[in-house]
């Protein structure tokens, strides 16, 4: 059911797509005109125009350049030049973008009737940059290395290892011999066959991320590869790179587009420069002289105000929602918020109106009621502890103040990332709103670098400094309720460092739905599901979500066919081509 | 002499040591201090979700567990005999003296610096003498035309100087002379001397004189007051008594003595700007050494920290000792071991 459903969905967008090159330089597939918010929906300037040097710049530097060891969207997004997986997403704007297509592989994966086995089949004529044939064995090791040998490739997600029966494997670092390796089977050079401990409906969205790019195993350098991945895209490295340094991808010669859905070979080059200040990035951005910010997290304050300020910068602009929801975790084990009556007031108290104020107005983000993000498949809003206008309900606050036995209020902690201004800014906003009710809340800061892995994000600190309120963000791995759920709600997903279910949240309600839905083969029933959870999970009045978060985007002109990916929450750069 | 530079270098290795020390201290005990245990701090070290067999690997690589001493003892044996690394593939050879292996970026620590010494001494070294021979010029000029319009002026600007903050005039001057005249390349713009020289002066301009002007409006209010100060002295009466021409007077008895102090502090800002001119190659985006060290202290990656502070305060140890020779050349009042 669930395998028909994508298929229908990838046959309407290749269709769609077809359609879309086949329109030459028009304004095919939903082109427009250069205007405010145009690319969130359409594609802006389309072109099949070929040629030129796409420039990016980063303000940091890529977690990793490996396929198989990166966790970032706008990693994920940018290795589709040169790292193919077997699936990928739809190359269109608006939810068309949130379908999944076959990449590497001929379909999207069959799953056998137990649900334990997923099988996809490598199309014919795939090569690696050198012209070596790709190979079944070259995706098992890709996917045995970048999950199963922590000590060495550890930056990406575990989601293979954690679904794949494959026993005591200790990864091909340590264990050589791959058919050790039993979970993925390769009967022959072109058919994957992943065995699954239990089923697992989704797993064609695992099978869309970096991990699955094959990689032969004779060129595999272990943490050193990320200087020169071998490329089975339509980049290839130009030469051995090092970290930090300006990063050139040329034309890979044994790329060959019939293998591919996507048409992401527009320039004849593409460069990214790390490390770049962000006010003059923005300032090279709105000179043209560079292309796109590759983190794709939005403009500096200074140069917002200048483009909103003026109109034709401001035609330039996109201001989506980047999926990302931003909101406080209340921690029952913290005393006085084990009784529910002492959250709702937390929950009632807040002026929501302030926290968006504090993240830049509605150009910041809009204001959340419920915690699943409202571009993920089955949304439905609710607001169950909805007060006037956002800014909180006195009455509703006594009421609860009164329940849990502290009229006068209580004394609480509020954690926050001390070098992020806005999330301080809306502590400092709820610490004022519910200082009106007699909740003094003390601020507390930590450097965003440690703070899950040490403060916020370990259980027994939390308990120790008494952090009853903790400010967080959280953003979907892949576009449904259990990608976003599964990892700040779920009871299994608790960890002693490192944790990102900060209400410490384990309602058996919630894990039984989460564990159903994974495997439930009807999409529109899953959907239903993970409402379900958003609703129990709002119930339990340990989360605050505040603010849907929108980032100002800008798109020089000379960049062609740009538009919002949904998949990646950023501008899809694999469409992106050159005015010539 | 021999002694004293004996005596000197050895009072450097003593210093370097202790820097480390507090360095390794810094990232290590504080962090325990606040209540981070080893898993914590192995977390760092792994992406957005790490696992608990991923944290266990982790500590058991980078020896988290063990006591700090022995941790340390690592670092130092490290910097001394060399030390060994696994890629997951290859065992990697981190010959002495191995500052370290950022399990961040993967990439081995020493390489890292030497890779971006050039970069940080380019910024240093234009600057350096642009600041030196504006500053000392000005500040002389200015001591000579005492209150008059040309020192009013020269001390304003020197004012603004010290005032603005680099990132603010270097944002100003890449906003007018790259984006909107586009006379100089954009931040981020950086060519080996090597590989064209005409094109590493040309990307530089911009972040040397934003630099120089900072230092250059301190070096002028300087020279300034102790030209101001010597000029009051009994040997320079004795000098123009003497019958002495004036520019011998200025040149050669009063501009020496007035330096003393100057040089001082400019071996020490040297020392200190090759160890990384931090604003400015952050305002520039120029991949120094100073870029790199707020890089890795942002992203809390040890070994490079550790790296670039020990990196850095040898060029300071090493500019103080020259600094210390120079200045018996430069006034003969001073005598070395004196």
């Amino acid at each position: 059911m669930s395998k028909k459903w994508l298929g229908l969905a990838a046959a309407t967008t290749s269709a769609a797509m077809l359609l879309t090159s086949c329109g030459g330089g028009g304004d095919g597939g939903g082109g427009t005109e250069a205007e405010f918010d145009a690319g969130t929906t359409s594609i802006v300037n389309p072109s099949d125009e070929q040629g030129g040097t796409l420039k990016f710049a980063h303000s940091d530097q890529f977690d990793s350049l490996d396929p198989g060891n990166t966790y970032y969207a706008a990693n994920w997004s940018f290795t589709r030049f040169y790292a193919r997986s077997l699936v990928t997403y739809a190359q269109q704007p608006g939810e068309e973008g949130l379908e999944l297509v076959p990449d590497l592989a001929e379909d999207l994966g069959e799953v056998s009737d137990d649900g334990l086995t997923w099988t996809y089949t490598l199309k014919e004529g795939l090569k690696f940059e050198d012209g070596t044939p790709i190979t079944a064995e070259d995706v098992k090791y890709a996917v045995a290395r970048s999950n199963f040998a922590p000590d060495i490739i550890n930056k990406g997600p575990v989601y293979f290892s954690q679904l794949l029966d494959a026993g005591d494997y200790e990864g091909p670092y340590e264990d050589e011999d791959l058919d050790n390796f039993t979970g993925i089977e390769t009967p022959d050079e072109r058919t994957i066959e992943f065995k699954l401990k239990e089923p697992f409906s989704e797993f064609d969205y695992v099978a869309a991320m970096p991990q699955t790019s094959p990689v032969p195993a004779d060129a595999d350098t272990g943490d050193q590869y990320q200087t020169q991945v071998v490329s089975n895209g339509p980049y290839k490295f130009e030469s051995e790179w090092t970290p930090g340094k300006t990063l050139n991808l040329v034309r890979n010669e044994e790329y060959d587009p019939e293998t591919d859905p996507l048409t992401r070979n527009r320039p004849d080059k593409i460069e990214v420069a790390f490390k770049q200040e962000e006010n003059d990035r923005d300032n090279r951005l709105m000179s043209g002289d560079l292309h796109m910010d590759v983190a794709g997290l939005g403009l500096e304050a200074a140069a917002r105000g200048k483009i909103l300020r003026d109109e034709n910068l401001k035609a330039q602009a996109d201001n989506p929602q980047t999926g990302f929801k931003l909101y406080f975790a209340i921690n029952p084990n913290v005393e006085p918020f084990d009784d529910k009556a002492c959250r709702e007031a937390v929950l009632y108290g807040a002026d929501k109106t302030a926290m968006q104020a504090a993240w830049g107005g509605e150009v910041g983000g809009d204001i959340a009621t419920n915690m699943l993000p409202p571009s993920t498949p089955g949304f439905t809003e609710i607001d169950p502890y909805g007060t006037p206008e956002h800014k909180g309900d006195p009455d509703k606050v006594a009421e609860s103040l009164e329940a849990c036995g502290q009229e006068d209020g209580f004394d609480t902690k509020i954690s926050y990332r001390s070098d992020r201004d806005k999330e301080k800014k809306a502590a400092e906003a709820l610490q004022q709103a519910l200082a009106e009710y007699g909740i003094n809340a003390e601020l507390k800061g930590y450097e965003a670098g440690t703070y899950t892995s040490e403060q916020a994000g370990s259980p027994a600190f939390v308990e120790k400094e008494e952090l009853g309120i903790m400010a967080y963000g959280w953003g979907s791995d892949w576009p449904s309720g259990y990608g976003f759920f599964q990892q700040i709600v779920h009871g299994d997903s608790i960890k002693g460092a490192g944790n990102s279910n900060l209400s410490e949240l384990d309602d058996p309600e919630i894990n039984e739905l989460l564990d159903e839905a994974a495997v439930t083969d009807d999409p529109a029933q899953r959907e239903e599901m993970y409402a379900e959870v958003d609703a129990l999970a709002m119930d339990s009045a340990t989360l605050l979500p505040y603010l849907d978060q929108k980032a100002l985007l800008f798109r020089p002109e000379n960049v062609t066919n740009v538009f919002f990916g949904e998949s990646f929450k950023m501008y899809d750069y694999s469409a992106m081509g050159l005015a010539q | 002499m021999i002694t004293y530079i004996i005596r000197r270098l050895f009072a450097g290795v003593g210093l370097l040591l202790i820097v480390s020390m507090v360095v390794f201290a810094i990232f290590f005990l504080i962090p325990r201090l606040a209540g981070t245990d080893a898993d914590g701090l192995a977390a760092r070290y792994i992406g957005k979700s790490p696992t608990p067999e991923a944290i266990a690997a982790v500590k058991e690589r980078l020896n988290l567990d063990e006591p700090i001493t022995v941790q340390y003892g690592e670092f130092v044996k490290g910097l001394v005999v060399g030390t060994e690394y696994d890629s997951g593939t290859d065992v990697i050879e981190c010959s002495a003296p191995c500052f370290g292996y950022s399990f961040k970026t993967g990439t081995e620590v020493w390489p890292q610096l030497i890779d971006r010494l050039p970069v940080t001494a380019s910024l240093a070294v234009g600057a350096a003498v642009i600041w030196l021979v504006a500053g000392v010029s000005i500040g002389v000029l200015s001591a000579l035309r005492r209150g008059t319009a040309l020192d009013r002026a020269a001390m304003m600007v020197a004012l603004a100087g010290v005032s603005l903050p680099i990132f603010f005039t270097g944002l100003v001057s890449l906003a007018v002379f790259s984006y909107y005249w586009g006379i100089f390349p954009p931040g981020g713009s950086f060519t080996p001397f090597t590989e064209n020289p005409i094109a590493w002066a040309h990307g530089l301009v911009l972040p040397w004189v934003t630099l120089a002007f900072l230092y250059a409006a301190m070096y002028a209010r300087l020279t300034r007051a102790g030209m101001l100060d010597t000029m009051g002295e009994d040997f320079i009466r004795t000098a123009r008594a003497k019958g002495l021409p004036e520019r011998t007077v200025i040149g050669k008895h009063a501009l020496r003595s007035a330096l003393t102090p100057i040089i001082t502090i400019f071996g020490l800002d040297f020392g200190l700007m090759l160890g990384g001119a931090v604003l400015t190659e952050s305002t520039f985006s120029l991949p120094g050494l100073g870029k790199y060290a707020v890089d890795a202290i942002r992203g809390n990656d040890l070994p490079v920290v550790l790296g670039v502070t020990m990196f850095t305060a040898v060029f300071v140890v090493i500019a103080n000792l020259i600094v210390d020779l120079l200045y018996a050349w430069v006034d003969p009042r001073v005598r070395v071991g004196a």
